[in-house]
């Protein structure tokens, strides 16, 4: 990638045969983005705005979805609760944080220990691939593993149980908030190992001899040396977390005991029940959010030229 | 230069050899080839829910007429969205009486000729009449017999009265209650109102299908007292709002431990103690049962909300698929299946060809609701009931007849479904 400083201080008409070249280099690329990604989503942005009744959509024009979505969200009820919309991404926003704060720990922790710690490359690499063992299974199955061990009889239940130190079976161990974000941790925390160990790796080792030469304590290095330069890590670990949590339901519902809100559930709802141009809108609105949030991620650090 | 037109020409020959293989495919498919084709066994695309579909059902019909069925398995809710978005993707249809509210309109389904049905008029009245044993039950809700006929072949309109079109023949169906495991109960449970009984706590579910689930809680709010329904499965907006009220009001106390969509989250809720009382499916009360654990399907003084499926043929079906789809119908009704289904806990849809299929004494417990004069066995052979035990319910025409209300799409479903995920972000 040392290409576009070289290229860009050619003037681009001398080279045109070259440039012909490149773009034939990209088609495929943007073809298939264009037919997987570009054109579905223009149709969902379409069809959001169509009309529809139980059975089918009607083309057309209407805010009338978004309107639907945004009912009553400028003022509480009588109840003094708040528009579903509102509360689903509060709590949709509140999984998002616990399981990026959660996974950013335990992720830079564990990529840390990898990369200083571990002195050998080859134990390295094994440690590395233990850590990715997880994903040899389906989510799915790596989530109900979770339920006969919490569960009212559950194995925690039953060990505490049989130990005395509870005379009631804990209730909040599953089908709760905590469940759901230990479920989310056990499933992500290794997209925030990949690449925060990766950008650890690149760091050079020198630096921290530098740092340590100069008196710095180990926190210091820490905090100055070793956290800025694994910045690039981060943020693509917690795009990747985060943008994983916001569209999440399946998690959410198995975990969750089906009872806890999120936004991709009620997409998920909407089109089981033919509202599709109303799912559309709630994806388009739900979308544009996540947009907003790897915006400002990306504007934490250039992805392009870290890499 | 001349590679350039090689190129081309081998580019040429490739797109004939291809058209040509497209084209063969095509005559294939049309059914020109008629050696081939007779040679090729027929493959019914079998659109429906898991739970009907059953492996010995496709072995036993393959067998008895070198069919082959290839089941499709989708939820509840997606049968209805398949039929409605891709009807080109399957070739018989299993689904719910009360989707066709949503189906019909389309024009999707043609009209089943009830003269090429060997049986058509052995069906069980409960849907061509509303009655069992000669007793008008309740209609509430989308009742089979509202929907069961159409005006013409290709009508998108319901008709009354009986016509020479079915929009489906009835496979199973049956009548929901509560499920409950008496061994952590420990006491009588006879209405519907004990879901959202605080003594249960935390240790209650209910269904998060919207449109199945807001009935139960319709029977639920009818049993407590706080308002009568003129039809529970026609709500107006202010009922749909007081039916969720009550819901969201008990989920904010605490009291649902999950809510559940398909059979096996409620069997696994059920068997592993986490809910003790929950609306349930009776094949689910069933499963729960053949681990070995207490479970009751129990009746209650209000009445049952009931369900029915049936086979519906897409309009573009036609040819040896459209014969094959009649043939299979045909041979369901005809007592192997209905037996079958019988030992599972469901109804079948002409009774006499099932009884015909079944022991005298498994027909006295499902059907007629008396205790087992030996040990009652599924069709997998596990233990269902020891001897002495009866079915919950007793016999078809006391569950049956005690119908208060069919599984329903409303006119305000739009509205029901979005109050429905108010109660869910609650």
């Amino acid at each position: 990638m040392s290409a576009p400083s070289a290229a860009s201080s050619l003037p681009a008409a001398s080279a045109p045969g070259r440039s012909i070249a490149a773009w034939w280099q990209a088609l495929p690329l943007t073809a298939v983005f264009a037919v997987f990604f570009l054109i579905p989503l223009a149709l969902v942005l379409m069809v959001s705005f169509w009309d529809y009744n139980q059975y089918e959509m009607l083309p057309g024009f209407t805010l009338k979805n978004y309107v639907a979505i945004f009912d009553g969200c400028l003022s509480r009820n009588e109840a003094g609760d708040m528009c579903v919309t509102v509360k689903t991404y509060l709590s949709t926003f509140k999984f998002s944080v616990l399981v990026w704060l959660l996974t950013l720990v335990i992720g830079f922790t564990v990529s840390y220990f990898l990369a200083f710690h571990v002195r050998s490359s080859g134990v390295q690499v094994v440690l590395f691939v233990l850590c990715t063992i997880p994903f040899w299974t389906s989510n799915v199955i790596r989530m109900i593993a979770w339920v006969p061990l919490l569960g009212r009889n559950g194995l925690v239940n039953d060990a505490l149980a049989t130990m005395g130190l509870v005379d009631k079976p804990i209730e909040w161990l599953l089908f709760s908030d905590f469940s759901v974000v230990l479920a989310f941790v056990h499933l992500f925390t290794t997209f925030m190992i990949v690449p925060i160990f990766n950008s650890m790796m690149r760091i050079d080792r020198s630096l921290i001899e530098a740092a340590s030469d100069s008196g710095a304590t180990a926190w210091q290095t820490l905090w100055n040396v070793i956290i800025p330069l694994c910045r690039t890590g981060i943020i693509i670990g917690s795009i990747f977390v985060i943008t994983i949590v916001m569209g999440d339901f399946v998690t959410i519902g198995v975990m969750g005991g089906q009872q806890i809100a999120s936004v991709g559930k009620i997409i998920q709802v909407q089109t089981s029940y033919l509202q599709f141009p109303l799912a559309a809108a709630n994806a388009v609105v739900l979308l544009s959010l996540v947009l907003m949030i790897i915006w400002a991620l990306t504007r934490m650090v250039d992805i392009r030229k870290e890499l | 230069m001349a590679d350039d037109l090689k190129d081309t020409l081998s580019t040429a020959a490739t797109m004939q050899r291809r058209s040509l293989l497209k084209g063969t495919a095509g005559i294939l498919a049309t059914g020109i080839f008629p050696a081939v084709h007779a040679a090729d066994p027929i493959v019914l695309r079998y659109l429906g829910t898991a739970v009907n579909q059953d492996k010995a059902i496709a072995e036993k019909f393959e067998k008895d007429t070198g069919i082959k069925i290839q089941y499709v398995a989708v939820t509840t809710d997606d049968v209805t969205k398949r039929a409605v978005t891709a009807p080109n993707s399957f070739d018989l249809i299993d689904s719910e009486y009360f989707s066709l509210k949503n189906i019909v309109p389309t024009g999707n389904l043609k009209g089943i000729d009830v003269k090429r049905i060997k049986n058509a008029d052995k069906i069980t009245t409960l849907f061509t009449k509303g009655e069992v044993g000669g007793k008008k039950v309740g209609d509430q809700g989308t009742a089979p017999k509202k929907v069961i006929y159409l005006e013409g072949e290709k009508s998108k309109k319901f008709s009354a009265t009986p016509t020479q079109f079915m929009s489906l023949i009835p496979t199973v169906y049956n009548a929901d209650t509560l499920g409950i495991r008496p061994d952590l109960i420990k006491r009588p449970i006879s209405s519907w109102a004990e879901l959202l009984n605080p003594e249960f706590k935390g240790k209650a579910a209910i269904l998060n299908i919207p449109s199945i689930g807001i009935m139960d809680a319709a029977m639920v709010v009818e049993a407590m007292g706080i308002y009568k329904y003129p039809d529970k499965g026609n709500m107006t907006k202010k009922e749909i709002d007081l039916t969720i009220k009550t819901l969201i009001e008990a989920k904010k106390q605490g009291q649902f431990r999950s809510l559940w969509k398909d059979f096996n989250e409620s069997v696994n809720l059920m068997a592993s103690g986490e809910v003790v009382i929950q609306s349930m499916w009776s094949p689910a009360v069933t499963a729960v049962r053949t681990k070995g654990i207490a479970c009751n399907f129990q009746p209650l003084k209000e009445g049952y909300r009931a369900w029915a499926s049936g086979f519906g043929l897409p309009a573009t079906l036609s040819g040896k698929k459209l014969d094959g789809a009649y043939e299979f119908i045909n041979w369901f009704l005809d007592g192997w299946a209905g037996a079958y289904l019988n030992r599972q806990g469901y109804y079948s849809a002409v009774l006499d060809t099932a009884k015909a299929k079944m022991e005298a004494y498994e027909w006295a417990y499902w059907m007629e609701g008396k205790p087992a004069t030996q040990d009652i066995k599924s069709p997998n052979g596990d233990v269902l009931a020891k001897k002495g035990e009866s079915r919950d319910g007793g016999s078809y025409e006391q569950r049956m007849g005690g119908i208060a209300c069919w599984n329903a799409v409303m006119d305000e479903n739009a509205y029901m479904v979005q109050k429905w995920n108010e109660f869910v972000a609650a």
